[in-house]
């Protein structure tokens, strides 16, 4: 056992806590960023002037009658940016346009002494545009070589000579939906200047740093001028990772300009129309079996419909490439990646960031090709699962294969998936109108950014002379829990009771250079630090109490607000007491703690390294029933195992893993995002035609628990990211609706479903299951596009190829 | 003229200077309660959702939960409200707030305040723990458990109206379904006993809540490009979605005139300010129809606002009432200065959102005719079971005779420019026995002219058509 995942007796990691704000969310104390607005004290309110054309240029804007509106200020414009005028690190986000991008692009933005006023100011702003030609639907795009950053290319074997060899070839393609984050708390940023002209920005962002150097950059400033706070978000899930910079840099602008306090806050619809979403993506694929129904080949070419810039593009493919495999062995592997460039939203990252656009394309491949191959759809995937030893096509070994079987058998037995499988046939045979299916599916996603250099994180820990602990990190708490689980942490570290420690919001003075809360490391990267920090403290506590208990410093334990020696009755001193001692013996009470994720390495242009730490794992078996006469359906019950390590705080995880299932869900069966094809606007862009899951969706029957004795070495206290993974378990649930809907339709048919699965396409889903029609799938090798030219670098990236 | 004000978790606050399009959410959050958020403000996530001391119907006062993004805080003048603050603080939990924590109920926390209102309205019903459990949405066999209604009564539909996109909503069903009666002395429980606040008369530059009917008609007749608002759920998104500023608001929720629900031999006559919460209740099961319908209407959320004249009022293809009663042969009672006249539904939609309906003329009430028909269904074709908007509604009111259709009228949203009867499929089914669908219900699938939209695809739509009608003959024998 590791000294970074060993756990002690008694430790405070482990308990099921409450969200450490759940009395203040359920009092509405809780305070988010645009909470502040009342408190403070002459706040300019900010509007962007939308333009709605998909693509044109901007020949001239005038802000005269805007100015003349009652209580408007100012306008801001791309003549007031002192420094870059780009909203992100790539250069190709223009903060204030010329050129209008997609539908609902912002090209200037008012300000009022009211939001009234800023709304009818934008309102009186006056945009001449001459209209350029749009590339608007991802197929539009493809037709038009319409792409956009790097060209990666997952490669492992002969494919062609693998598939020459196997028994059963078949190919196919599928496009599918993006999704809208929905986060219930809009973007927002609030930002002050003070005597010197520095900045303070209260934002909700999931990534503080890279919105400070975003704002100093556009303002001209250093980082050190620019401070940006973040007291915690409504939601993020990703859609503010990268897209809060630009918005608080237009709030910074106009504080700096007016010297007064600026808050900017998104409406819905502006959100929806301005703000980047999951990626959409298109795949098509050629794959091989053998006779035993074993994976031989995939061939694939994946197409992400990146938006009208690169944002996180890049990284969400390679994630995408990194999951194609999802929990299976394929032996031969040949997938190329590419980025459409379209005139819509800049699309971004969404919890899984890729992973599970990958995932979906495999899991899409075996359900429909299980009936072909006259396999159960579990006995397909089970008999392709990987085994200790095997590596993913990227070359990184699948350490724990057994954990993944031990996991799905555990899903079989608490489901009685055999007895219901059953019972469900035997239902089937007698309802003619209505027809239900389980389904079983695995998950196998890696844990680390891949980008190794983002694998690190800070913490500031602070023990005052009374004893008391104040802990601030570099996460962002967005509802995750991460906040608790650093609580948790440290009172563990620091063998505290958890009510002595508190928390400070997260800041970019407190804890600089801080990485994204992404990529579900939140809690690996920031407790790894906040462990380092009070590890630290305690070293030199232990030299004070050595002394104190006559005991060697190595021998002294903290447990529980006590310090004692290895004997468990021996003499022992209160915290309180050692601190003070310590201060008066001018012992540094604080530490500053940092982590890095030990053993990681990759390379984006061959597309091959370890990227991963390790890979979280589950198991989800749903079952649906579908009305054949509409296509609406109904998830009966829902049983999941799910592997987070050893919990750091249960009630968290449990929460994630529950709550990702059904936006998972939601993705792939209800969130329905559109986009006019002729005008580009979105028409989902509000709670009204943009529908989330709601309590109708959510599993009447919903049975969820952690893998037990699921220690893992590489991480804090034996614990496993949560984050991401439990969305891509809501995969049996479309499995199962596919399952429900050939159950119309003779034994052995193939059917195609279109994701998102609403009940209109579970309709004609079923419709072509009772006309034994509708499979697109093709036996026989129709292959994918081939790459153009060798693997090219992510534009992302590039500066460290220089270095 | 006094000036408005309101009563907020127990202190009473004036509103002068109050613009008529301020939100209740807005005005609350400027008064630094900012406990309610806005999440869509469109009535649709419940995030800003608050306590409204209103008339009950089996206690004199009813803790009512609605969606303060949409009502212009003038319209509570002289009410009380109840927001997350006021029900508890962190030292000293409500018994909702404290299931909502302990459970894990929050992680982000913003939904949290709003969820906890709709909650504790229903934690506050005044028969929530001695109804029986209830399954709304007929299932097709065996099943005797309830996922929607918890052992304590409580009914999940009074979270329909409110989104959470972190939880999965598990621990808030726990939470719903952990709570217990109120305790002896409990405030907010006692408040129940007493009248609700009578309706103030206010008149402010811009918002009128006139006192009677007969002023209320005084002022249309002043001002015919006024509008007029009861729940103010559609008018609200207007304002908030739309910029919408009209020159004069007259609300007329509070008129007894429209505020009258009575059951005769002949005739069930509804007043058009009755929330659609309160038809369901005080009609108790005299149209069957309704009963199918109205669970599906929006969430509780909006019915607990939203009344029978607004909807029929704006005029909506896609309102969900309209097609209801239309297979219920219903009328409007339309009213102005001149006197009252009876429309036909049927006759009453001119177009796209417009009617026979003229400036200075109120929708009264709603009459549907007695007897009703012996054979009711309702068909909402949507993406969401909960809270979503039609792409296509079907209503049915059939008499069937000796196994034959002897008189049939078919009501249908979403597949025209106003809701329609389907004549050609009524005459279809008359005369032919029952259940021998099939014919009729491929005349059904041609009738009116359905769009291709973000909701569902024409081709979709005439399927439903089609369908709606094989699946109420499939589930339905004559009584």
């Amino acid at each position: 056992m590791s000294a970074l995942s060993e756990r002690p007796a008694g430790a405070v990691v482990g308990t099921a806590v409450p969200h450490e704000s759940a009395a203040l969310h359920v009092t509405g104390q809780a305070l988010y960023t645009d909470d502040l607005v009342g408190r403070t004290k002459g706040v300019l309110h900010a509007w962007p002037v939308q333009v709605l054309e998909v693509h044109a240029r901007v020949t001239d804007l005038r802000t005269e009658a805007a100015l003349a509106v009652p209580g408007v200020v100012r306008v801001l414009t791309a003549a007031d940016v002192p420094g870059v005028n780009d909203a992100g690190v790539k250069h190709d986000e223009p903060l204030f346009p010329t050129e209008v991008m997609f539908h609902g692009h912002a090209v200037c933005w008012v300000l009022g002494e009211t939001l009234e006023a800023a709304r009818l100011g934008a309102v009186a702003v006056e945009v001449d545009t001459e209209p350029l030609p749009a590339v608007i639907t991802l197929r539009d795009a493809i037709e038009a070589e319409s792409f956009q950053g790097g060209k990666p290319t997952l490669l492992r074997g002969d494919v062609e000579e693998a598939l020459a060899g196997s028994a059963h070839v078949v190919s196919g393609e599928i496009e599918f939906a993006g999704q809208e984050h929905f986060y219930l708390e809009t973007h927002c940023a609030l930002a002050q200047v003070d005597e010197a002209g520095q900045v303070f920005i209260q934002s909700s962002t999931q990534h503080p740093s890279e919105t400070q150097e975003i704002v100093a950059h556009v303002l001209g400033l250093s980082s050190s001028e620019v401070t940006v706070q973040c007291l915690r978000m409504g939601g993020g899930f990703g859609g503010k990772e990268m897209q809060p910079h630009g918005l608080a840099a237009i709030a910074a602008l106009g504080a700096r300009l007016t010297g007064r306090p600026v808050r900017l806050r998104l409406n819905r619809a502006q959100d929806i129309s301005m703000t980047g979403k999951r990626h959409g993506f298109h795949a098509q694929w050629r794959v091989g079996f053998d006779d035993d129904g074993r994976l031989t080949a995939l061939d694939a070419t994946l197409t992400s419909d990146g938006g009208w810039s690169l944002d996180l593009s890049e990284p969400v493919l390679a994630r995408a490439l990194c999951h194609v495999d999802n929990a299976y062995w394929i032996p031969a592997v040949r997938v190329n990646g590419r980025v459409a460039r379209t005139n819509k939203t800049s699309q971004t990252a969404f919890r899984g960031f890729g992973g599970p656009q990958g995932m979906l394309v495999i899991e899409d491949v075996l359900g429909r090709c299980a009936p072909a191959l006259g396999l159960t759809p579990h006995e397909l995937r089970r008999r392709n699962f990987y085994v200790d030893g095997q590596e993913t096509p990227y070359g990184q070994p699948v350490r724990q294969a057994n954990r993944l079987a031990r996991t799905w058998a555990q899903v079989l037995d608490t489901s009685s998936f055999d007895a219901r499988t059953a019972e469900i046939d035997a239902f089937n045979a007698q309802s003619l109108h209505v027809k239900r299916a389980l389904a079983i599916t695995p998950v196998k996603f890696g844990i680390s950014f891949n980008f190794t250099a983002f694998n690190q994180g800070g913490a500031l820990v602070h023990v005052y002379k009374d004893g008391s602990v104040l802990i601030t990190h570099g996460g962002t708490e967005m509802g995750q829990g991460l906040h608790t689980k650093m609580l948790q942490v440290a009172a563990t570290a620091l063998g505290v009771p958890l009510a002595k420690v508190r928390l400070a919001p997260t800041r970019t003075d407190k804890v600089p250079n801080t990485s994204a809360t992404a990529a579900s490391s939140g809690a690996d990267l920031n407790g790894g630090a906040v462990k380092n920090a009070c590890e630290q403290i305690l070293a030199r506590l232990a030299q004070v109490a050595a002394e104190q208990l006559h005991v060697p410093a190595a021998d002294v334990r903290f447990v529980d607000g006590q310090v004692r020696g290895l004997a468990p009755d021996g003499p022992s001193v209160p915290w309180d007491d050692v601190v003070r001692l310590a201060y008066f013996s001018r012992v540094q009470l604080w530490a500053a703690g940092f982590y890095r994720t030990e053993g990681l390495h990759w390379d984006s242009a061959a597309m091959r390294g370890e990227p991963f730490k390790y890979f979280a794992l589950g198991v989800a078996a749903a079952e649906v029933e579908v009305d054949g006469f509409t296509g609406a359906y109904r998830v009966r019950r829902v049983d999941v195992v799910h592997d987070v390590g050893d919990s750091l705080s249960p009630l968290v995880d449990l929460g994630q893993v529950e709550g990702g299932f059904v936006q998972g869900l939601g993705w792939l069966t209800l969130e329905d995002l559109r986009w006019d094809p002729t005008s580009g606007k979105v028409l989902t862009s509000s709670a009204s035609t943009y529908k989330l899951p709601s309590f109708s969706e959510m599993p009447e029957d919903f049975r969820v628990s952690l893998l037990e004795a699921a220690h893992e070495e590489g991480a804090v206290y034996g614990s496993k990211a949560v984050g991401e993974p439990p969305l891509m378990l809501a995969f049996s649930v479309r499995e199962a609706l596919r399952q429900a809907a050939a159950a119309f339709g003779p034994a052995g048919h193939t059917v195609d479903l279109a994701s998102p699965a609403t009940p209109e396409a579970v309709y004609w889903a079923v419709e072509a299951a009772r006309s034994a029609e509708g499979a697109h799938v093709v036996p026989g090798s129709v292959p994918p596009p081939a790459s153009a030219g060798p693997p090219i670098r992510p534009e992302s990236e590039r500066v460290l190829g220089q270095i | 003229m006094p000036i408005p004000s309101i009563t907020v978790n127990g202190a009473t606050v004036p509103l002068e200077g109050t613009a008529p399009h301020t939100t209740a959410l807005d005005w609350l959050r400027e008064n630094g309660l900012v406990g309610a958020k806005e999440g869509c403000a469109e009535g649709e996530c419940g995030a800003c959702s608050v306590l409204v001391a209103r008339p009950g119907t089996s206690t004199p006062t009813r803790w009512t939960a609605l969606n303060a993004c949409l009502l212009p805080v003038l319209a509570l003048d002289g009410q009380e409200v109840v927001t997350a603050e006021g029900l508890g603080t962190p030292a000293d939990l409500h018994p909702v707030q404290h299931e909502m924590a302990v459970r894990g109920g929050s992680q982000c926390g913003y939904c949290t305040p709003g969820f906890v209102c709709s909650m504790a309205a229903e934690f506050y019903r005044p028969d929530r723990a001695v109804a029986a459990p209830v399954e709304v949405v007929a299932t097709t066999e065996d099943e005797d458990r309830s996922p929607e209604h918890g052992p304590n009564g409580f009914d999940l539909h009074a979270l329909s109206g409110n989104l959470c996109r972190c939880t999965g909503y598990r621990p808030i069903r726990d939470a719903a379904y952990a709570l217990g009666t109120p305790a002896d002395g409990d405030p907010l429980a006692t408040r129940q006993a007493e009248p609700a606040p009578a309706p103030a008369r206010t008149a402010v530059p811009g918002f009128v809540r006139p006192a009677t009917l007969a002023e209320a008609l005084q002022v249309l007749a002043g001002q015919p490009d006024a509008v007029v608002v009861a729940g103010s759920t559609d008018h609200g998104v207007e304002v908030n979605l739309r910029g919408l500023r009209a020159p004069h608001v007259v609300a007329v929720d509070r008129l007894p005139e429209l505020r009258g629900v009575s059951v005769a031999d002949d005739v069930v006559e509804i007043g058009a300010a009755v929330t659609l919460s309160e038809v369901a209740q005080r009609l108790d099961g005299a149209v069957p129809l309704l009963d199918l319908l109205l669970p599906q209407f929006a969430s509780v959320l909006i019915r607990n606002g939203a009344t029978l004249g607004g909807n029929l009022g704006t005029g909506s293809p896609i309102g969900d009432t309209a097609p209801g009663l239309l297979a219920l042969d219903a009328s409007l009672v339309l009213v102005s200065a001149a006197g009252e006249r009876e429309v036909p539904l049927a006759d009453y939609f001119t177009g796209y959102r417009r009617s026979v309906r003229t400036a200075g003329e109120l929708i009264r009430a709603v009459r549907i005719p007695q007897p009703q028909p012996g054979l009711v269904g309702f068909a909402k074709i949507a993406k969401r079971r909960f809270d979503d908007i039609s792409s296509v509604a079907v209503a049915f009111g059939l008499d069937v005779e000796d196994g034959v259709v002897t008189r049939a009228r078919i009501g249908l949203g979403g597949v025209a420019a106003t809701p329609i009867r389907a004549l050609a499929t009524e005459e279809a089914l008359v005369g032919r026995p029952w259940p021998d669908v099939a014919a009729a219900a491929e005349v059904l699938a041609t009738e009116g002219t359905p769009l291709d939209d973000h909701r569902a695809s024409a081709a979709y739509r005439r399927a439903m058509l089609r369908q709606a009608l094989l699946k109420f003959a499939a589930s339905e024998v004559p009584a």
